[in-house]
């Protein structure tokens, strides 16, 4: 053991001398190869020296064999670390991921054989008008709901960033909602917004307020599902930003202040700008998975009252596993990935443009 | 004086607005639990009332007499159990190789990996169905959980968590004789702990609260989550809502509690992650 890390240790301290005695043989090139990707690699060539230390003999009068030794060895070691994760994923998204898209080519309900039918799925797509209806809710639910989230994270963030009495409490109440799953929440959102015995028809009741169909009401039911959704996501922003908060400078600050900036002008000059690459950050993981929205759609109303609360991936749900329609489900998914990475990419390109580093 | 005043003035302005606040955060959940305490006769009473006339706990009884709610939690737990124990294992083992290790390939793995984060799940689930019925996974066990072995977020996270690590400790093992692996276990992994534990709350999350895969993938009411049985339970039955809101509460009080005890550990991950999809 030791052997093998003397060695290795021994080339990388000796420098020039060692390392260019061994240039003409493989083991330099292997060490240099190795340095290259970090002392990792220092590690991975100095065990697979020793490894040849008690097999070998002293392993230096056979060079290019114990180089390549080596390599196998250290690609061995590395590759029985990460193979497990990495085959595992890769299996369970390039593959499928592929097959999608021949499905999305294909006329086929589960049973039946698929037929080709090149792009007329995507070509339906484009008149299909309920598909056109989930697209323009969930746009609208978007374009509505991520400017809401962002400017009430941070703001929310900014008032639990103080040192109050009950802060904790504060804090605890607001962050629970994030661990109660989606089907709990709508179910628990069915009941609250109930339009005999609601809580929520019943506290209009009180105040003397017109009784409202929430969920039942083709008109109210994306507004209403956009409040139970924040009810259970704004944590995630608050929590993003007070992290960001926590780390501004507190010199910063007193030094506006020395310099005669009020509440105001500390936030407009100091607090904002460097909440700005985690707003974009927010900004863009708020809008891939406002977009994605389903099971609260499915717990709450699925899809309903006639189709006005249907978003796009409860549509690919309904299509494929309602339905059997997978080549057309297929296709709508791939068309809202395809959507969602030219937002994500558009948007980190103006981060890019205004010279805030997000990521 | 007038300082002081000033002073409680500004803070009680932050209390105006944050106690209302957060007691509307947290009404929601009380009411899920008064209505499981309540009697259907007075929940279908007409004006209703928000605190019950008598408390019940009739509405639990029927709940795990009537649908095998013991049954969902075990094979959620299961689910979950062996989601956090090999996402610990094999995300840790991934993120140290492509934190430290050099291998051949390794770059164009480890990026291939991350840009998978970006691939949504919607657009996978329909191969994913008809593969793993190929695989003889559908309405088994292993289809709930196979999905959560292993996740590319978590390879990432694990590899941050180790390239912030100094790496003299590791040299030190090497020289006192300890091969890669020996490094790995005895002295890289008990330093992890913080990642780990952030790594623990994350798979929790995902595995317990998934809907979307169980729903398509399991039809068999024995092999049910508690969320799937959850909302089978809610379309199964005429609507009693106190049986209902006893389910609610069963299912999310393992993760409240969790997330009481662990408050800290859970806001650490979300601050990391965005978990909720």
């Amino acid at each position: 053991m030791k052997h093998g890390i003397l060695i290795s240790d021994h080339e990388k301290a000796g420098g020039g001398g060692a390392r260019r005695r061994h240039a003409a043989t493989g083991s330099g090139a292997a060490l240099a190869a190795g340095s290259d990707a970090g002392s990792g690699a220092g590690f991975g060539a100095g065990f697979a020296a020793d490894d040849l230390g008690g097999a070998f003999g002293p392993g230096r009068e056979k060079p290019k064999w114990t180089a390549r030794r080596r390599r196998v060895v250290a690609n061995l070691t590395g590759w029985s670390f990460a193979a497990p994760a990495t085959l595992i994923i890769l299996g369970l998204t390039l593959f499928p991921a592929g097959w999608a898209f021949l499905i999305s080519r294909e006329h086929w309900n589960g049973i039946t054989p698929a037929r080709q039918i090149g792009w007329d799925n995507y070509r339906l797509m484009l008149q299909d008008s309920d598909f056109r209806s989930a697209v323009n809710h969930t746009v609208l639910f978007t374009v509505l709901y991520v400017p809401v989230v962002l400017v009430l994270g941070m703001f929310l963030a900014i008032a639990l960033n103080r040192k109050i009495r009950f802060i904790s409490f504060y804090r605890t109440a607001l962050f629970v909602p994030l661990v109660v799953s989606a089907a709990a929440t709508g179910i628990l959102a069915n009941f609250v917004f109930d339009q005999q015995f609601g809580l929520a028809n019943n506290v209009l009741r009180v105040l003397h307020l017109p009784q409202q169909g929430f969920l039942a009401d083709r008109h109210e039911v994306m507004w209403v599902i956009a409040l139970i959704y924040l009810w259970t996501d704004l944590a995630f922003s608050v929590i993003v930003y007070l992290a960001a908060l926590q780390d501004i400078p507190t010199d910063c600050l007193e030094a506006a202040r020395m310099d005669g900036a009020n509440r105001w002008q500390q936030f407009r000059h100091v607090i904002l700008p460097s909440l700005a690459p985690v707003t974009v950050f927010v900004g863009v993981w708020e809008t891939i998975s406002v977009l994605q929205i389903f099971e609260l759609v499915l717990t709450t109303t699925h899809g309903g009252p006639l189709g006005a609360s249907q978003t796009v991936v409860y549509f690919v749900y309904n299509q494929a596993f309602n339905l059997s329609r997978y080549g057309y489900g297929s296709a709508v998914a791939y068309t809202l990935f395809g959507a969602t990475l030219v937002i994500t990419l558009g948007l980190f390109a103006y981060a890019r443009r205004s010279k805030i580093e997000a990521f | 004086m007038s300082r002081l005043t000033h002073a409680i003035s500004r803070a009680s302005r932050w209390h105006l607005f944050l106690m209302p606040l957060s007691l509307l955060f947290l009404l929601p959940l009380l009411q899920m639990v008064l209505a499981s305490f309540t009697s259907n006769a007075d929940i279908n009473r007409f004006p209703p009332r928000f605190i019950p006339s008598a408390l019940h706990i009739s509405g639990y009884v029927r709940l795990f007499r009537d649908a095998p709610v013991g049954r969902w939690m075990l094979n959620s737990a299961i689910v979950s159990g062996i989601a956090i124990v090999s996402h610990l294992i094999l995300c840790s083992l991934g993120g140290y190789a492509y934190a430290r290790l050099s291998f051949r390939g390794r770059t164009v793995a480890f990026v291939t990996l991350v840009a998978t984060i970006m691939i949504p799940t919607q657009m996978l689930m329909i191969p994913t169905y008809f593969m793993f019925t190929h695989l003889g996974l559908i309405d088994t066990l292993g289809a709930a959980f196979v999905p959560f072995l292993t996740s590319a977020f978590g390879v990432f996270l694990m590899r941050q968590f180790f390239l912030s690590l100094p790496k003299d400790l590791e040299e030190a093992g090497r020289i006192d004789g300890l091969t890669t692996f020996g490094v790995f276990f005895r002295i890289v992994l008990p330093l992890a702990r913080p990642a780990l534990a952030t790594l623990a709350v994350f798979t929790l999350l995902n595995s317990w609260n998934d809907l979307l895969w169980p729903l398509i993938a399991i039809n068999d009411p024995s092999k049910f989550t508690i969320q799937l049985g959850l909302i089978n339970f809610q379309g199964a039955h005429h609507i009693d809502w106190q049986e209902l809101m006893a389910c609610n509460v069963v299912a999310t009080a393992p993760l409240i509690l969790g997330f009481l005890v662990a408050q800290r550990q859970f806001v650490q991950t979300m601050s990391m992650s965005g978990l909720k999809g």
